[in-house]
């Protein structure tokens, strides 16, 4: 095993550690809202997505590429928006107008 | 531009050629990255509270964006390309997140794991190709595994995620599908990837090979979620969850980007944490649930025969129930997947309405599996215009429960069912309930006596305390909330 995957290691189970500790603390009210937010944060994916598009050399690279980049944009655009949607819904005192 | 012109000159020095080994970053992107990690976690944690909710969804879609701004400047890019993705991708996200009805968020969520999924699983496959298309590059072991973890983790993550998503939006039936020896397929299947896999890390890519691993995958991820029942999804999608954020994880390892791995965690985390609540909720081990056996365990038509239907049933008029309501001081609402499916919400908030304009105390008690995701009911409720502070978690309305004058339970059965207490023998038995059996009067609405998704009989039914209000739950509302209104 190479130093580089020790070091990627190291930081993914540190990271989820952090995970933990934050995601605890969201109250079951919000549970679906985390889900739909966290689907967003997932779209991350798109960083490996764009250097697959835009740097492949293939078409099959490029293919995947644009393929796997809608997808996660999908993911970033989609989870925000609706995490929003839902989120504006959330009103504390009673008979505040709706948006 | 000049400046940033002789940054790329510069690296272009220092750096390997990116396409060499693994993928280096110059270290101001790598601190993008981790300001965008760091975002993200801000984002997470002001979702503690929902005063602080939005501005954290906000915080973290700045993280995203500083994300993929940096990722621009990684290296010489084919910008039209990156630019056609991202345009197909926004229309399409931007369009489901109007589209999308708040009862349907099971289907979206799950449908957004799934493309998580496949995200993942394209990058991978991109990246095998450049060392198959290249024999003369060579590739290393751990990034040979980080590849192969990474299709496959993001296919199972893709066909699962499809397969639970159609379930919930019933394009496929919600029952779960069983047949003999379904562990040993797996097992077997699951034994084919890792050999595949194996072989090709330790004689190189090879198409045929790869292209039967992703088949085999994609099974897979059929396989596992096909066992699932209706009431089981919570889970499952919780589950899909965190594998769509391991799957990012992993493509960070493929194209070694730190952004990539500490991102993906946290949502790997996320599902990780929600699916343990939910299994602890539904009184099931993780385990249970990895090896595909959730549902499984109940769905046998047994236990319903087990528990015997005894004691009479005491049917209630929508003008008594109004009268039992509009005369308690401490009404609480337990409300299930029924109300959904009814659309009832709004009905349910009219009434709440109706009895606090009359002094009556209107509290809202949600179990974490009711509905098809966790915190499924509230968001609804919160569309109908509850207040959420109305809205009460398990834990914190069964302490009041005995102060409550009248429970109306709207389209719920299994979450509030005593046998789970009392009955060893039941297969609901453990699971933590609302116990609405200790208010003084339980008004039961239910389209008939047929028992829950476990299939198990309800003692409450035959308490004497207990009411049963019969019909759909959006009429028997309209009729409650007409008869309240009549009350002087």
């Amino acid at each position: 095993m190479s130093e580089t995957l020790v070091i990627l290691i190291v930081i993914f189970v540190l990271a989820m550690f952090v995970g933990f500790e934050v995601i605890t603390k969201v109250p079951s009210l919000l549970h679906t809202p985390l889900m739909s937010g966290s689907n967003a944060i997932s779209g991350i994916t798109i960083i490996g997505a764009m250097i697959v598009a835009g740097a492949g050399e293939t078409l099959v690279q490029q293919i995947f590429g644009v393929a796997a980049l809608a997808l996660a944009m999908i993911n970033i655009v989609g989870g925000y928006m609706v995490t929003d949607r839902m989120l504006q819904m959330f009103k504390g005192k009673k008979g505040e107008p709706k948006k | 531009m000049m400046s940033l012109a002789h940054i790329f000159i510069f690296v272009a020095d220092v750096q390997p050629p990116p396409h060499a080994e693994g993928r280096g970053a110059l270290p101001f992107i790598e601190l993008a990255y981790l300001l965008a990690a760091v975002l993200f976690i801000y984002g997470l944690k002001w979702l503690a509270s929902p005063t602080t909710a939005r501005r954290g969804n906000f915080t973290s879609s700045l993280g995203m964006l500083i994300a993929v701004l940096a990722t621009l400047f990684l290296q010489k890019f084919d910008y039209r390309l990156i630019l056609l993705g991202i345009v197909i991708g926004a229309g399409v996200g931007a369009w489901m997140a109007r589209a999308v009805k708040m009862t349907s968020m099971p289907q979206m969520v799950g449908l957004l794991n799934g493309f998580g999924g496949g995200a993942s699983l394209l990058v991978a496959a991109a990246e095998w190709y450049r060392y198959y298309h290249a024999p003369d590059l060579t590739i290393r072991v751990d990034t040979a595994i980080s590849v192969y973890a990474s299709t496959l983790i993001g296919a199972v993550t893709l066909s699962g995620s499809i397969v639970a998503a159609g379930k919930l939006q019933e394009f496929i039936s919600g029952r779960p599908i069983l047949f003999k020896g379904q562990h040993i397929v797996n097992a077997i299947i699951a034994l084919g990837i890792l050999g595949g896999s194996v072989y090709m890390i330790a004689t190189g890519p090879d198409l045929n090979v790869f292209i039967a691993l992703n088949v085999l995958a994609l099974l897979l991820g059929i396989l596992i979620t096909i066992p699932i029942g209706g009431a089981d999804m919570p889970v499952i999608v919780c589950l899909l969850n965190s594998y769509s954020g391991i799957a990012a994880s992993a493509t960070g390892f493929v194209i070694g980007n730190h952004g990539l791995i500490i991102t993906g965690a946290l949502v790997g985390a996320s599902g990780i944490i929600l699916t343990q609540i939910m299994c602890k909720a539904m009184n099931r081990s993780l385990a249970n649930v990895l090896f595909g056996g959730v549902g499984a365990t109940v769905a046998g038509p047994a236990g319903a025969a087990a528990g015997a239907k005894t004691g009479t049933v005491r049917e209630i008029t929508a003008e008594d129930s109004a009268a039992l309501m509009a005369y308690a001081q401490v009404v609480v609402v337990v409300p299930g997947y029924g109300m959904a499916v009814a659309q009832a919400q709004h009905q349910v908030r009219e009434l709440a309405d109706l009895l606090e304009k009359r002094g009556v105390d209107v509290k809202f008690g949600i179990h974490p599996v009711a509905g098809r995701m966790p915190g499924h009911m509230n968001v609804l409720l919160a569309e109908a215009n509850v207040a959420y502070d109305k809205l009460s978690d398990m834990d914190a309305i069964n302490p009041q429960l005995e102060r409550t004058d009248v429970v109306l339970v709207v389209g719920a059965n299994d979450v509030v069912n005593p046998a789970a207490r009392t009955n060893a023998s039941s297969p609901l038995y453990g699971m933590p309930i609302i116990e609405v059996d200790k208010a003084k009067n339980v008004i039961f609405m239910k389209r008939s006596l047929n028992p829950g998704f476990a299939g198990v009989d309800n003692e409450l039914f035959y308490n004497e305390k207990t009411h049963m209000l019969f019909g759909d739950a959006k009429a028997s509302l309209t009729k409650v909330v007409a008869e309240v209104k009549q009350v002087g």
